[in-house]
This record gives C-alpha cells, sequence and structure tokens, in this order.
C-alpha cells in the first residue's frame, strides 16, 4: 500500500515537473508546478512530517503561487517561447546536460553510505518536535529568517515603486 | 520506501528542473524550473530526517522554504521592474552586461 502511494505521488510530481518545462505557455507551467508542490507535499506526509507539509501547502501553494500567477497576469509572457530562437543549438545542450546531471545524481546516491537506509521512524515530524528544535537551538537562525523576510519585503516595495 | 527510492526521485526533478532552467526564454519560466530544484533539495532534506531520525532537517526545510519565498518575491519583482524599463522579459535579450 505505501509502495503504491509512493509510486502514484512521485509519478504524479515526474510528469507535472515534465508538463512544466515541457509547455511553453508560462501559466501551464505554473499550474503544473501547483500539482509538483502539491504531491511533495503528500510526499512529505509519506516521511512523517505533517507540518512541513501543511506548511508547503500553505506557502507555497497558497503565497508563491499567487505571486507567480499574479505576475505572469501582468507580464504576458508567452511570446518570447514562440518564433525563431537565435540560441537552439546551445538550448539543444540542455537535455544532455540534465542527463548528466541526474546520471551523476544517481551515481552518488547509489553509493554505500555506510548505515542510514533503514527506516528508523523517528519521533515524528509535528509542530510539537519541529518547535522544540526551532525555539531553543536554532532560535537565531529562525530570528535571522525573520529579518530576511523584512528585508525582502522592503527591497520589493524599493522595486515596485513607480519612480516619483 | 528506502531512502533511495525518495533521493532518486529527488535527482529526477532536479535534473529536469535544470532541464527547465537552461530551455526557457523567459524569465518567469526560468524562476519557474528554479522553484523545481529547491523543491528536489527540500525532498532530500525530509527524506534524510525520517532515515536518520534526525529531525534538524525538517528545520532545515523550513528555512529553505523561508528563503524561496524571499527569493521569488525579489525576483519577480525584479522581473517586473526589467519589463517596465525593457518592455520585454526574454532572458536572452536582457544583455547589458555582455562585454
Amino acid at each position: 500500500m505505501a509502495y503504491a502511494a509512493f509510486f502514484v505521488v512521485a509519478a504524479m510530481a515526474v510528469v507535472s515537473a515534465l508538463g512544466l518545462v515541457l509547455r511553453r505557455n508560462a501559466i501551464h507551467g505554473a499550474l503544473f508546478l501547483i500539482v509538483n508542490l502539491g504531491s511533495i507535499a503528500v510526499l512529505y506526509q509519506t516521511l512523517g512530517a505533517e507540518f512541513l507539509a501543511w506548511a508547503q501547502v500553505i506557502v507555497y501553494a497558497g503565497a508563491i503561487m499567487v505571486l507567480f500567477v499574479f505576475a505572469i497576469m501582468v507580464l504576458i509572457p508567452g511570446k518570447e517561447e514562440t518564433g525563431p530562437d537565435p540560441r537552439r543549438p546551445w538550448r539543444l545542450l540542455a537535455l544532455p546536460a540534465g542527463a548528466l546531471l541526474f546520471v551523476q545524481l544517481i551515481f552518488v546516491v547509489g553509493r554505500d553510505r555506510g548505515g542510514g537506509g533503514a527506516d528508523v521512524s523517528p519521533a515524528g515530524g509535528g509542530v510539537e518536535a519541529i518547535a522544540g528544535l526551532l525555539f531553543t537551538r536554532y532560535l537565531f537562525p529562525f530570528e535571522l529568517t525573520s529579518v530576511l523576510l523584512l528585508a525582502a519585503m522592503v527591497g520589493v516595495l524599493l522595486l515596485a515603486r513607480r519612480r516619483v | 520506501m528506502s531512502l533511495t527510492a525518495y533521493l532518486t526521485l529527488a535527482a529526477l526533478v532536479f535534473a529536469i528542473g535544470l532541464f527547465g532552467v537552461l530551455t526557457r526564454r523567459n524569465a518567469i519560466g526560468i524562476l519557474l524550473g528554479i522553484e523545481l530544484m529547491f523543491n528536489a533539495v527540500n525532498i532530500n532534506l525530509v527524506a534524510f530526517a525520517r532515515f536518520h531520525g534526525d529531525l534538524l532537517g525538517l528545520v532545515f526545510t523550513l528555512f529553505t522554504i523561508a528563503i524561496t519565498v524571499a527569493e521569488v518575491a525579489v525576483g519577480l519583482a525584479i522581473v517586473i521592474v526589467i519589463f517596465r524599463v525593457r518592455r520585454t522579459v526574454e532572458a536572452d535579450r536582457l544583455d547589458l552586461l555582455r562585454g
């Protein structure tokens, strides 16, 4: 059962990723990315990280995808992907580059890692467990993250402002 | 499921993301490909957290997600400003810094 669930979700993730890169239309790409993010959230659930699964849905599907769809609606890209491509020979190199990277990664994954392969089932990835770490040992990076978000917000406001 | 299955899936998604980044011609498409690669990294972190019994991977994933939000917000704002100035978001034509 767990195997079947994993393979169905993994297939969804891979197919939506392929759809994202192969469709020319940017809005289709954004919608495929939503499917991809949703299936990865399900993967987090199968890995016992409930909190992250929901954070993924809320932050990615909720916040980031709204930004993407909004930007696509404002800019209406799509003309860029059609018409003659002066750099087509270079772009054809992307397929061997991606395949080479995949083969390399598989080579690394396939190597013996020396332990850690067994499913040890930790104490669970619920809110309590993460918060216990986040607000004690990793409190400083956590606060740094909030500063980063604030800086990003101020920067975006400055960038998007109309020149006066 | 074994750790290898998750790592293989993440490697596949990462490679597809790289392919997308290299082939896309508009800047928003490139950002979408980068999102894909970020997610592959997150799968790895969560899988390692699970199979090593170490919750640190989950904390790291939270940080990654927060940083991704900042990256997307700033990136899209830059794309919109570029569109306002140059009237295009085609990445190949943004070559002001070319020698």
